[in-house]
């Protein structure tokens, strides 16, 4: 592709001022393929500044539906989108951007037995995604195909930002270690400051076009802390590890796998799972267990729960009684498995998980008002 | 007894507090500087998976030895995108 017309011109003038870019590089940027995982909050600004820098081809990959908590922070989105495919929708907004780029709309979950297949299509790979397993299988599958990938995480107001390529150090060099199951909140979790994942999806969007342009410092063997609460940044420099499975001096893992975070949505071995609609029923002759902060009890609260914070549990557990039988919940079912796990260590056998958490429980829309 | 600045991110800053000095004994690794913290406030355990160290901003381990004026930071993974 070529940036012949004076329209490409016009569009793009402000990159063919700065010497970095110019024309070469503004065609380098057209024939370009960026493959981003997640249209969430990273996403959104991510795929707006690829789109309108001209990538010549950008994959949305994201298998969710626009959620109205998504518009606080995910700005591709509008409230008429509640409801409908964000691949699909962010597809529709980035054509509206910038016309003469190519948007592959892929609605799919991207996982081990997909993630080769599609890297391959793209030159650089940007991981806007919000679970353990995805970031372990893009890590993989990047290292494997020998594409650059741009990785980003968040926190509340914390943000982490760092470059992996081929030949490392990779992900499983900087966390070899999936935290356990429910220490770790998503966003939908823990929440987080709206504009923090714009701030940290605009330096993954900046580092992924660096690395198709070739210009710059890349952000590799750093690891970059965003603080918004601070307004600072820290940087930790990192190295390839050569016991990484992946990419150390010996690798072991020759395909993309799911990290063990699927822990956390396994069933637990001999505790029963509450399906929501069964919960009126179960709770007939069981206590449901809240173990979610105190503060989010303004979310929304089961009238006669009891509550016992996830965060206090231990401290706490002797105002519990192991002759009742108990439905753990939390807001999505996460911090309600590490919850059984504890109690299940300090003897309690009558236990139940209430599967989803108290999120898909008020999805059945059946009078409980929950947020 | 070498004093440390420590300064953790994220879920750990909230459990922590913001960056501060602490004196640990002669000898004393990384991992010895978590198990004090860890004795100081207990929660930080369900973090302790995952969770990597660095030492005067260069990723480390446990085994890492504490210097004087060494700044030690704790960064568990974040989960949110």
């Amino acid at each position: 592709m070529t940036l012949a017309g004076s329209r490409d011109l016009r569009r793009y003038s402000r990159h063919l001022l700065i010497p970095e870019i110019g024309l070469a590089g503004q065609e380098r940027l057209a024939s370009s393929r960026a493959l981003v995982i997640g249209a969430g909050g990273l996403g959104a600004p991510v795929l707006a500044y690829l789109a309108a820098a001209g990538v010549g081809r950008i994959g949305v990959l994201d298998d969710d539906s626009v959620d109205e908590s998504n518009l606080q922070r995910q700005i591709l989105f509008e409230h008429a989108d509640i409801g409908r495919p964000k691949a699909a929708v962010a597809a529709e907004r980035l054509h509206a951007l910038n016309p003469q780029v190519t948007i592959d709309a892929l609605q799919v979950r991207f996982d081990a037995s997909n993630a080769r297949d599609l890297v391959r299509l793209y030159d650089v790979v940007i991981d806007c995604s919000d679970r353990f397993t995805t970031r372990y299988c893009a890590s993989d599958a990047c290292s494997l195909e020998k594409k650059i990938e741009i990785f980003a995480a968040i926190f509340r107001f914390d943000g982490q930002v760092t470059r992996f390529d081929p030949d490392g150090p990779c992900y499983r060099c900087l966390f070899p270690h999936a935290p356990e199951p429910g220490s770790v909140p998503t966003c939908a979790e823990g929440g987080v400051l709206g504009v923090l994942p714009g701030i940290v999806g605009a330096w993954q969007a900046s580092e992924a076009l660096k690395a198709l342009l070739e210009i710059g410092e890349p952000l590799r063997g750093r690891l970059l802390l965003v603080d918004a609460l601070a307004a600072r940044t820290r940087e930790v420099r990192f190295a390839r590890d050569p016991d990484c499975v992946r990419c150390g001096d010996q690798p072991t893992l020759f395909e993309p796998v799911d990290a063990p975070e699927d822990e956390s949505t396994a069933s637990i071995a001999g505790v029963a799972e509450v399906a929501p609609e069964d919960l009126d029923a179960a709770l007939r002759d069981a206590l449901l267990l809240d173990v979610r902060e105190p503060h989010e009890a303004v979310l929304g609260v089961i009238p006669g729960a009891v509550h016992i914070p996830a965060s206090q549990l231990e401290a706490r557990m002797h105002e519990l009684d192991s002759a009742k039988r108990y439905v753990v919940a939390c807001r999505v079912g996460v911090r309600s498995r590490w919850a059984i796990a504890r109690l299940r260590d300090a003897g309690f056998q009558r236990l139940a998980h209430l599967e989803g958490g108290l999120l898909r429980y008020a999805a059945l829309d059946a009078g409980f008002e929950f947020f | 007894m070498p004093v440390v600045r420590l300064v953790a991110f994220a879920r750990l800053r909230e459990l922590l507090g913001e960056p501060r000095a602490i004196a640990l004994p002669e000898g004393a690794k990384v991992g010895d500087l978590w198990e004090t913290l860890v004795r100081e406030e207990p929660r930080v355990t369900a973090l302790a998976r995952g969770l990597r160290f660095a030492r005067n901003e260069a990723l480390c381990d446990a085994e890492t030895p504490l210097r004087e004026g060494d700044e030690i930071s704790l960064l568990p993974p974040f989960g949110g995108g």
